[in-house]
């Protein structure tokens, strides 16, 4: 980290600090939103920003920062939750590919290959489907649908590790296989997995607000957990004409935290020094 | 566009000759025809697991608010064979999909899946094709000059736009698009398809976020190039800068360039779905929304199969340039 220039340093900084923002925004909103998020008001329809309401209101009257506020839990569960199952899920399968080596080896990455040739947003619509579109279903095939990446990066980890002289003196001294597994190639292999996590966060929110967004994403209008920022859009989007307001929030909101996530991926990318293959 | 190992020699006779034993020796065919069996099985993976899938799925096509009577929905369910044991089901679906019938459409009854897909391709490929060609037109120039000058004010701006680009979801910039160009200054039209004026948009649109991708990977691996010995090689004969960087460097990046050109398709078949949504465009993603919203299962899987199959078709192209642009793939 220290052989950062002091310009990188400063991208991983502040990105840092906009992802953590929007994270604690997020599952802070039932305490900090000005309004309750089920409230309207009917006399105070699309209302442009103000001081009582900074973003507006929405069609119904609804406060439109408490609805963004409550989009950004909705974002960041699903961001971090499919971030998480992917990185179980590939992690473990790459592992073992990479371990097994061998046949295993080759027909478990042919799955992978297959999965991974095809476009994630098909997939996921698919997947959808089938899990439904609440929240958890969502997660599950969004985490279906990332954790090839994972298993890519751990098996490549794992073959590069097995290879290192380190590993090959602990093989000779008699440790088990688990061990070495464990001890030696897993921390090795973690910066890169570090890196793909950050990644994946994004494109995770990305896919979850566009399919919001055109309509088969999450379907549940009143949920308490919030509404998706891509659903807060799509209402804004058909008022754009006279109120461009209603859609300038959520898709600011939205932008930004991609970005943010983007570019602390790079800049981590850059301080652990992971070389993209 | 010779390979560039040759220190950036001009080939001899020679190496000609060999070039041209390496290319006989071993026909691009045998690969070309493996790479087909393989583009076929993968197809056939992906109509078995679609398959499987819609029909694990909750909820069937004819739940509708008004429940149907038992009698219409016993009707409705012999009709397209749906009350068949699964497996014949799937064989019947597999038979008809090697005769290119994709069957019925549970949603719209005048018109059958292979028709609805007919009609509406022409207009995503259309979209699609003038997509590729703006990220193309506008990625290479872009990375090449943010390449050349490394460093510079020229270069930061690339790269910052290209990052804005990537980070940008291609709704979003639809309709910022849609609301700046068509709606504030009413320069450019939006929510039609038939005049030069309505494409521009949806293509921009489309190609924005592959471009900007595309560019930044320009000009990385042209920075690296830039840096190679043959450059220099070529430089100190004294050959035209122009002939220098195009030529010698340009060339040889093209590898690394087309290697993401499969997951480029990729992106623009589903991005292609959302620009059909926002702008309103009568193309084949847009269907395939209203199919999932309706459960039209039929539509679902036929609209799935040719997007399978159109980005099988695009690494088999993309397999055969790599020979092209560099010779020495075909002996592999």
């Amino acid at each position: 980290m220290s052989k950062l220039a002091p310009a990188a340093n400063a991208w991983l900084v502040s990105s840092a600090c906009i992802v953590s923002i929007v994270i604690v925004l997020g599952f802070l909103a039932p305490w900090i939103a000005p309004y309750s998020v089920g409230g309207l008001e009917a006399k105070r329809l699309l209302e442009p920003p103000s001081s009582a309401h900074w973003m507006g209101t929405d069609g119904l009257g609804r406060d439109l920062l408490t609805r963004v506020l409550y989009g950004a839990r909705v974002s960041m569960t699903v961001g971090l939750g499919t971030a998480l199952i992917a990185l179980v899920i590939g992690t473990i399968y790459g592992l073992i590919a990479g371990f097994k080596g061998g046949n295993w080896d080759h027909f478990l990455m042919r799955v992978v290959d297959i999965f991974y040739g095809l476009p994630d947003m098909l997939i996921f619509i698919l997947l959808s489907l089938l899990f439904g579109r609440n929240i958890g279903g969502l997660l599950l095939a969004l985490g279906l649908v990332t954790w090839v990446r994972f298993a890519r990066i751990a098996r490549g980890q794992v073959l590069q590790a097995k290879e290192l002289p380190f590993v090959e003196s602990a093989a000779a001294l008699g440790s088990s296989r688990s061990r070495i597994l464990l001890r030696h190639i897993l921390p090795n292999i973690i910066a890169p997995i570090i890196v793909t996590l950050t990644f994946s966060i994004p494109s995770a929110i990305l896919a979850e607000s566009t399919l919001s967004f055109i309509g088969i994403g999450i379907n549940d209008p009143y949920s308490a957990w919030g509404t998706s920022w891509g659903t807060l859009a799509q209402d804004g989007y058909r008022a754009m004409r006279s109120y461009p307001h209603v859609i300038a929030f959520p898709a600011a909101a939205i932008f930004v935290t991609i970005l943010a996530f983007n570019t602390l991926g790079n800049a981590l990318r850059d301080a652990l020094d992971v070389k993209e293959k | 566009m010779w390979p560039c190992a040759f220190e950036g020699d001009i080939p001899s006779e020679n190496d000609n000759a060999l070039i041209k034993r390496y290319i006989y020796a071993s026909p691009m065919i045998p690969i070309l025809l493996k790479r087909t069996v393989h583009g076929v099985i993968v197809l056939w993976i992906v109509a078995t697991f679609t398959f499987l899938l819609l029909r694990l799925a909750p909820g069937g096509p004819f739940d509708s608010e008004r429940k149907l009577p038992p009698e219409v929905l016993a009707n409705l369910e012999a009709k397209y064979h749906l009350d068949e044991p699964v497996l014949q089901q799937y064989a019947r679906y597999l038979g008809g999909l090697a005769r290119g019938d994709f069957g019925p459409s549970y949603k719209y009854l005048d018109r059958n899946v292979a028709e609805i897909i007919s009609e509406t391709l022409p207009t995503s490929a259309l979209l699609g094709g003038l997509a590729l060609m703006f990220t193309i037109l506008t990625a290479f120039p872009i990375g090449l000059l943010a390449a050349y000058y490394r460093g510079s004010l020229i270069d930061r701006w690339c790269l910052f736009v290209a990052t804005l680009g990537i980070s940008l979801p291609n709704f979003i910039l639809g309709a910022l698009l849609i609301w700046l160009v068509a709606l504030e200054l009413g320069w450019l039209q939006a929510g039609r398809w038939d005049d030069w004026r309505s494409v521009i948009l949806p293509t921009v649109t489309l190609g924005a976020a592959p471009a900007a991708y595309l560019s930044a990977l320009v000009r990385s691996t042209l920075i690296e190039t830039l840096g190679e010995d043959f450059v220099r090689t070529a430089r100190a004969k004294g050959l035209r800068e122009s002939v220098v960087v195009v030529k010698h460097a340009l060339a040889h990046s093209l590898i690394p360039t087309l290697t993401v050109m499969g997951p480029l398709a990729a992106a623009l078949l589903t991005g292609s779905f959302v620009v059909e949504y926002v702008f309103a465009i009568p193309g084949m993603g847009r269907f395939f929304i209203t199919a999932v919203t309706d459960r039209d299962y039929p539509l679902i899987m036929g609209v799935t199969l040719v997007y399978t199959a159109i980005l099988v078709g695009a690494n088999f192209i993309v397999d055969v340039l790599y020979g092209y642009v560099d010779p020495r793939i075909r002996a592999h």
